[in-house]
């Protein structure tokens, strides 16, 4: 593991400049795979989702999966870019066994998309992230590696590989080098990742499910000193699979890299891994030993040429994307960049815009969900989404306070019966008894009880100080337990006291 | 006149795995350079009007419409394999201890 040294963040921010680069690898969710009918369910027993095709046997020859092309070019249309008219797969020679053919089928020089952009928004700043291409391959099989000291490849005795996962369509898309993010680096990775990721959910064109690896990111980063035009050599991290792994994974290596640098070092062009427990990343293969795959044009698949028509038919057929939804959203609620950038970071925009459909004011749904809900879900350690509260349930609450039959003190009790399982709100209302104290007979009784017991303060608002009712109205609520309505406990009270206001 | 070096058919064997005794590898070069000439030969009836190739059908957009098909039994997907663990293709060391 590493013992390398590591310059505190700000200090390498001081020094360097970073320049990032980002490859992604997205599986298709096809119901068969890219060059033959073998199913791509995850998590099939070993080498069950076999065959001649994708075992490479003699004689067996790949065709083309129709659905795959077409999503590939759906992701190119909603990442902006340019459609080839014409272009081919390519054979990527190695050896390695997680390819049973010694090659991958991937593409090279002719990409089915190229030259798009995505935009993310960072601390409020929109940011244009710009896409080198898109292009379509097959995933490779999974290997086990057995024995040797660390249960990794190095060192290992041996591997098994499985090769169901071999030939599921996969996506690579590719950022052009991403300069001047300045100490914003890893927070724009993540950004992008996050809105790489909401764009494909919007397509329908794949599960993303990155902890099944569906959607995993190599991260190239390299520093440069302030004030130099020249890129710095880069290394790139590979497989990193979780977006707050993005962003640990770009931080880390500036801080290992601008420690290095800044020793007189130099940086060598190599593959990295990232560990999940550290944030750290350790040095994989040197790039140069492995680089030439002798790419040529698969001679087993004829030229991919997507017709005009239907792919104008595809781009006018694309859903609103994730950010235009954003637009959308805010400007239908009216709040204001920071607000709706709040509720993106908590994931909670798809949760306020149930809840407004439900028929709770848009400010309503809001305030719930960032305010009270966020801090349970903090407390808890989950996300908004896996709170036991659904956006209806949040939406009859705010019904009931709009109708006056809870205050918020009470509403943030109902919300936590219901968390806690004790059924829907109204079921928490009748089974807690929190019906806000309407009788004006019980209100009454017990401002006279307050009164008697306050005599100071009550004065005091007699001979004019009517600030002091404030702790009268407090004293009503803490003996009503929170259900007394405060505006009308108020009233009564300088009606009471012959005051006012 | 192109001239296959003996490092480039050393480079060659290196990444297709195959160890060349150092008389392979001129025999080799000569006989390399006798099929890039021979193939080169086809630039030489190549005109501007005929675009290149890389397949020997003008077909574009040959497709499977994606659906499931059978696959091989574990047994069968197994068969041929030298070695096998736990349902699994059992492959040699893959790298050494180094890097």
């Amino acid at each position: 593991m590493s013992t390398e040294t590591l310059m505190p963040y700000d200090e390498a921010l001081e020094r360097f400049e970073p320049v990032l680069g980002l490859e992604t690898h997205v599986e298709l969710g096809t119901a068969s795979k890219m060059f033959c009918g073998c199913p791509t369910t995850f998590g099939a027993p070993p080498n069950t989702h076999v065959c001649p095709v994708c075992l490479a046997l003699p004689g067996a020859l790949p065709t083309a999966n129709a659905a795959a092309i077409e999503s590939t070019i759906r992701i190119g249309l909603a990442l902006n870019c340019s459609i080839a008219e014409w272009c081919r797969f390519a054979r990527k020679n190695y050896f390695y066994p997680d390819m049973p053919k010694n090659y991958q089928i991937s593409q090279y020089d002719e990409p089915l998309c190229s030259d798009g952009y995505l935009d993310v928004e960072v601390d409020g700043k929109t940011v244009r992230i710009e896409i080198e291409r898109v292009h379509l391959e097959e995933d490779t099989g999974k290997s086990t590696h057995v024995g040797g000291a660390t249960g990794r490849i190095h060192g290992a005795d041996y591997s098994i590989v499985d090769y169901n996962r071999a030939g599921i369509p996969l996506v690579e898309i590719v950022t052009k080098p991403i300069p001047g993010t300045d100490r914003l680096a890893p927070e724009i990775a993540r950004a992008y990742g996050t809105e790489l990721r909401e764009v494909m959910r919007g397509l329908g064109v794949s599960d993303v499910r990155m902890e099944e690896g569906s959607m995993r990111f190599d991260v190239n980063v390299s520093l440069m000193p302030r004030g130099s035009s020249e890129w710095g050599t880069r290394t790139e991290t590979k497989n990193v699979n979780s977006l707050r792994s993005v962003e640990r994974s770009v931080r880390g290596e500036i801080e290992r890299q601008a420690a290095i640098l800044a020793g007189g070092g130099r940086i060598f062009q190599e593959t990295r891994h990232f560990h999940e427990n550290t944030g750290t990343t350790t040095s994989g293969r040197s790039k140069e030993e492995a680089q030439d795959y002798r790419y040529f044009p698969e001679p087993d698949l004829v030229p991919i040429a997507p017709d005009t028509a239907w792919v104008a038919s595809l781009k006018a057929a694309l859903p609103e994307l994730p950010s235009a939804r954003r637009k959308r959203l805010q400007q239908e609620w009216g709040v204001s960049d920071l607000d709706m950038a709040a509720m993106h970071n908590a994931d909670a925009i798809g949760l306020v815009e149930a809840t407004v459909a439900a028929g709770a004011p848009p400010a309503d749904a809001r305030k719930w969900w960032m305010g009270e809900l966020a801090r349970r879900a903090n407390e808890a350690g989950v996300p908004l989404s896996e709170l036991l509260i659904t956006p209806d349930q949040i939406a009859r609450v705010c019904a009931m306070v709009a109708g006056g039959a809870l205050n918020d003190k009470l509403a943030r009790q109902v919300l936590e019966g219901v968390l806690n399982g004790e059924g829907s709100p109204d079921e928490v209302v009748a089974a807690r008894g929190l019906q806000i104290v309407n009788d004006e007979g019980e209100l009454t009784a017990i401002i006279d009880q307050v009164l008697a017991d306050n005599a100071a303060a009550a004065d005091k608002v007699r001979s004019g100080k009517i600030a002091a009712v404030g702790a009268l109205v407090g004293g009503v609520m803490k003996a009503s337990r929170g259900k007394a309505d405060a505006g009308r406990a108020r009233e009564l009270l300088l009606e009471k006291l012959g005051v006012s206001e | 006149m192109s001239a296959i070096t003996r490092d480039e058919v050393a480079h060659l064997a290196r990444l297709s795995r195959l160890a060349l005794a150092d008389e392979e590898l001129d025999h080799f070069a000569a006989q390399l350079d006798v099929i890039i000439g021979a193939v080169a030969r086809v630039a030489e009836v190549a005109a501007d009007d005929i675009p290149p190739s890389s397949h020997a059908l003008p077909l574009t957009n040959v497709y499977r419409p994606d659906e499931v098909r059978p696959s091989l039994t574990p047994d069968q997907a197994l068969s041929g394999a030298p070695a096998v663990e736990d349902g699994r293709f059992r492959v040699p060391r893959i790298l050494g201890e180094e890097a």
